[in-house]
């Protein structure tokens, strides 16, 4: 199949370079088009951060897929050491006298502390569930860990790494930034927060995030300021003088149909402004412009002396800089937020620049003349003159030259290009190669029809058909021209290019299953959770129908027979009774549930939504048995 | 999802719900118009000047009252608590919180589990408090409000009555039985029936420390859990009597526990018949007939350290200080504020005082310093320490 495609390669990469010629955004150095693919699995650098040192001598550059600290002269932009860190780095923050680096390790739920002179590894922490970023307060007490899977920002004393205490944090927690005193911490979150139990619109509520402050001193959450109809927040950035900051997120248009892209109604990509120089309330305003996109906003970055405001756009690939005076003008003159209306944009954006593949964090340099910006799959770091806004250099990082199958797929995974008008991609609803934590109205059948919630991509390769309908035979049907006609609302892909996502969604692994002893051995609770699963008895001594057991329908090492079944969960708004049973890897992670993310939890699947035992024999267990079931299932 | 109560004893059932209605609709209007409460059983009246020299060292306080009128959510106030400048008041009617002279209200919109906010418990550490309610659980944490009910999480019941934070676990007492919700996990971890010495699994109160938790079991007495070796110990009344006590200061004064507060390893229970101190070896009983106790129905006990506690009753507010009592409450005759002492020696003084809790039926109480916050049927009461 490989190479038969690989034949094909000419014609894909002449159709490939037109499309990118048509790409929204002008001056691109379009890497993939521009080199043949290996089918070789390669690792390559894939810078997400980058980090001055105290003395602004040195530029850390923090690589996701190596797993290294790359440490470069920030004059000249030569490597001059590399420190190996832990699985999938995330984040990373220097201590207040600059002499240890801490980098969250994502995968291996550690922390590793780097002594900056030796650039030794001193120390691994362990920590919560995927930490994601770390931050350090000024008077060096307390080290802080947002942590992705479990909520929360972990407190742990800096010096010893023990961890002293949790605090809640958003769903998802991944980005923290210290304001300029360092008294207070902002941290977001990329899922939005789960509705409760009983909200009167129930899963058609628009979607909450917040910021959580924290006082450092004291280590206790604040505040938290309210980020309405937002989902997926990601850097923020304070001004020096504290006074106004920013936060990168996306506005999505999940309630109503997405064929209506062509109409500019899936995603806004905003920004979140806050501070003494906004007002008491929170002010959002779009980063978008008719026909101009600046598709999923991650890094920001304020220049010192609070003239212009710089974001990266993963799925644009571009940075949009922006003149802070002007901004600030248009928020005093409008008094509100003006996220619908793509012509505010005009007001204050100043230059798009295009940079390389998902670009992620912004680093000013210590005096603001120049900006790194990390393009995680392009292995480069973009640096940007502040007073030209124009692109001054690209730093290669070293790595593979070649580009493989898997990264090609990966860049068509993170890009908007192939979308109307660049206005989104896969990335958008599957979060760093995940989900969103939404549920959606896809299809333009009517408002409010068939609302399906969105999953885990992880380990779906063999768990056909897809979609909850189960209307799609495979993978490529699902990525190509379903995506086409439901989502881009163009004609995108190539074949080769086709495959090679697809050869990319198909490699996405599982993480870690963060409730399973590392052993894979089941507690107590466990236990007796698994055998409620494959019991063949109810608790009256009455036989269950194999048909209406757990281990029927979730049957495997998936847990999905992949059947398409009625389990009784039909709305009036779903047009069928008919759904592919889904997997349950990682289900613990993947709420809300059910198809139409009507359940919040894992409990209300079964204490609200099953009351005719349709979807398993499971009215007759007691309060202790369907905790002891979840227990199980967080295992799967 | 079946419950799994199991209540066998029919009189008890009944017992329970009349205390439920006594718990939510206390009897308030009238004991005002009760006769005196035996402060003075079986001691003898003396001037205040004759009375111990220890006795008239006990605190003394200027009250000063909220009610809806100065902007508590409801005058039904179940549960106060101090989170330093911050008072937080848990009524029928949403959670209030005081703070810079000004109240604000929690309710269901905002997200909070029910109306009617039973207990509160502050986890120190964090800053969040939780409230339980009589529709489940919440945390308030910067102000936002994270609710836990039986079901959308592992709680076994939404009547919380108890609530008490340790670490990273939060321990919870409902109407059918306790849970643990362990922060690190979010695992849910039932205690009942069927894997305690719980009989009856109606648990009012929970007080936990990193050694033990204690439980008040409504009807199955007190319940003692050991966290090192997972061990429970069961406390019950000795005689067995419901209307007797024939074995004072023989364990605990009466099956039917209302509150428990542990504290300095000493235990210190109320029930509706009378309060008991427990050190690990000794009990000490206390009843009204001899002791300064206002009233054996108490709904709350909070120990100050291993000598020191304050009793909530249906006939004023209590405090012993391990030899002398002080009950300071509105007049049950009058509605005069009244401060009455009770010295080791059994001689009982009035003190002469301006002001009082907001209402006799004493439901919980706070220290905030020297200060005390009070929860009254018919009011919140600051309670300020006079010099």
């Amino acid at each position: 199949m490989r190479r038969r495609l690989q034949g094909c390669l000419t014609a894909a990469l002449l159709l490939a370079a037109a499309i990118f010629t048509a790409a929204p955004w002008t001056g691109k150095t379009v890497q993939a088009a521009a080199n043949p693919r290996t089918d070789e699995p390669l690792v390559y650098a894939s810078p997400v951060e980058t980090l001055f040192s105290s003395d602004g001598a040195r530029l850390y550059v923090l690589c996701q897929q190596s797993g290294e600290v790359r440490v470069l002269d920030a004059a000249t932009y030569k490597t001059i050491g590399t420190v190996a860190v832990g699985r999938v780095p995330r984040g990373f923050a220097l201590s207040p006298d600059g002499s240890r680096l801490f980098v969250a390790n994502s995968w291996d739920d550690t922390v590793s502390v780097v002594d900056t002179r030796s650039l030794q590894v001193t120390a691994t922490w362990p920590v919560g569930a995927e930490p994601s970023s770390v931050a350090q307060d000024p008077a060096g007490n307390f080290l802080f860990v947002a942590n992705r899977i479990s909520n929360d920002v972990a407190v742990l004393d800096a010096r010893t790494g023990a961890e002293e205490k949790r605090l809640a944090a958003g769903r998802g927690a991944s980005y923290m930034t210290l304001s300029p005193d360092g008294r207070r911490l902002y941290v977001t979150h990329v899922y939005p927060i789960l509705p409760a139990l009983g909200s009167e619109l129930g899963n058609r509520m628009p979607p909450e995030s917040e910021i959580a402050v924290i006082d450092t001193a004291r280590a206790v959450v604040v505040d938290r300021i309210p980020l309405h109809s937002i989902a997926g927040v990601f850097h923020v950035a304070i001004s020096a003088d504290g006074r106004l900051g920013a936060a990168a997120e996306m506005h999505p248009k999940n309630l109503v149909p997405l064929a209506h892209l062509e109409h500019g109604w899936a995603f806004t990509d905003t920004l979140t402004l806050f501070g003494t120089d906004i007002g008491p309330k929170p002010v959002e305003i779009p980063l978008d412009e008719l026909e101009r996109y600046a598709a999923r906003p991650f890094g920001v970055a304020i220049t010192p002396d609070k003239s212009r405001l710089y974001v990266t756009s993963e799925g644009s690939e571009i940075v949009t800089a922006i003149d802070v005076r002007r901004l600030l003008a248009t928020v005093r003159a409008r008094r509100k937020s003006s996220v619908e209306d793509l012509s505010a944009s005009a007001n204050y954006v100043i230059a798009r620049i295009a940079v390389g593949h998902d670009p992620r964090g912004a680093t000013l340099s210590p005096d603001g003349r120049r900006l790194f910006v990390a393009n995680r799959l392009d292995d480069t770091i973009s640096v940007i003159d502040t007073r030209t806004n124009r692109l001054a250099a690209t730093i290669p990082l070293d790595g593979p030259k070649d580009l493989s199958v898997l990264r090609y797929g990966e860049q068509t995974f993170y890009t908007a290009r192939y979308s109307f008008q660049g206005q989104i991609g896969c990335a958008n609803c599957h979060i760093d190669s995940t989900f969103d934590g939404l549920t959606w109205d896809l299809e333009p059948d009517g408002f409010g029809v068939d609302i399906v919630e969105n999953k885990l991509l992880e380990g779906i390769k063999d768990v056909g058909p897809y979609k909850w309908n189960g209307a799609n035979p495979n993978i490529p049907t699902e990525c190509g021209p379903r995506t086409e006609k439901y989502f881009w609302r163009s004609e995108s892909f190539d074949d080769l290019t086709l495959t090679d996502l697809v050869v990319y969604i198909r490699s996405l692994q599982p993480r870690p299953n963060r409730w399973r002893s590392p052993g894979n051995e089941l507690t107590a609770a466990e236990e007796r959770g698994k055998a409620i699963f494959e019991r063949a008895q109810d608790n009256f001594g009455k036989p269950i129908p194999e048909a209406n057991r757990c281990s029927y329908c979730h049957s495997g090492a998936q847990g999905t027979n992949q059947k398409i079944l009625d389990v009784g969960t039909k709305k009036p708004t779903d047009r069928s009774a008919l759904l592919k049973t889904p997997q349950l890897t990682n289900v613990a992670l993947m709420a809300p549930y059910m198809h139409d993310g009507s359940a919040p939890s894992l409990e209300e699947i079964w204490t609200v939504f099953n009351p005719q035992d349709k979807h398993g024999r499971t009215n007759d267990l007691t309060k202790n048995q369907l905790n002891d079931l979840i227990e199980y299932l967080r295992t799967r | 999802m079946k419950n799994s109560a199991q209540n066998g004893r029919l009189a008890v059932a009944l017992a329970m719900v009349a205390a439920a209605i006594a718990m939510l609709v206390p009897m308030a209007a009238s004991a005002q118009k009760q006769p005196a409460a035996p402060v003075t059983a079986r001691a003898a009246k003396v001037p205040a000047a004759k009375i111990s020299a220890a006795a008239q060292t006990l605190p003394r306080f200027r009250f000063e009252n909220f009610t809806t009128d100065n902007g508590l959510p409801d005058n039904h106030v179940f549960a106060v608590l101090v989170d330093g400048d911050r008072i937080w008041a848990g009524t029928e009617n949403g959670l209030g919180l005081y703070e810079n002279g000004k109240w604000k209200t929690y309710t269901t919109k905002d997200g909070l589990a029910h109306r009617a906010v039973l207990s509160l418990a502050l986890d120190k550490r964090t800053g969040d408090v939780w409230a339980g309610t009589m529709g489940g659980l919440s945390r308030i944490s910067g102000g936002r409000i994270d609710t836990y009910t039986q079901l959308n999480s592992g709680l076994s019941n939404d009547v919380v009555y108890g609530v008490s934070v340790e670490g990273e676990n939060v321990w919870v007492a409902t109407a059918a039985g306790a849970n643990r919700l362990d922060l690190r996990t979010g695992q849910w971890q039932l205690y009942n029936e069927r894997n305690t010495p719980m009989v009856e699994i109606w648990v009012y109160g929970v007080s936990a420390a990193p050694d033990k938790v204690y439980f008040a079991v409504w009807g199955s007495g007190l319940l003692e859990y050991n966290q090192k070796t997972g061990r429970w110990d069961k406390y019950e009344d000795p005689d067995g009597e419901t209307e007797l006590v024939l074995f004072k200061d023989q364990g605990l004064i009466h099956e039917i526990v209302s509150s428990v507060s542990y504290v300095d390893n000493i235990v210190w229970a109320s029930t509706y018949f009378g309060d008991s101190r427990y050190d690990g070896r000794y009990w000490h009983n206390f009843l009204a007939k001899d002791s300064g106790l206002p009233s054996n129905f108490t709904n709350f006990v909070k120990g100050v350290d291993a000598n020191h506690a304050w009793f909530c009753t249906d006939k004023g507010l209590a405090y012993y200080d391990g030899a002398n009592w002080a009950v300071y409450r509105p007049s049950l005759t009058t509605g005069k504020p009244e401060m009455t002492v009770r010295d080791a020696q059994g001689h009982v003084a009035q003190v002469p005082v301006t002001t009082a809790p907001a209402h006799n039926y004493i439901l919980g109480i706070d220290f905030q310093g020297r200060d005390i916050w009070v929860a009254t049927a018919k009011g919140l009461s600051h309670g300020i320490r006079q010099p």
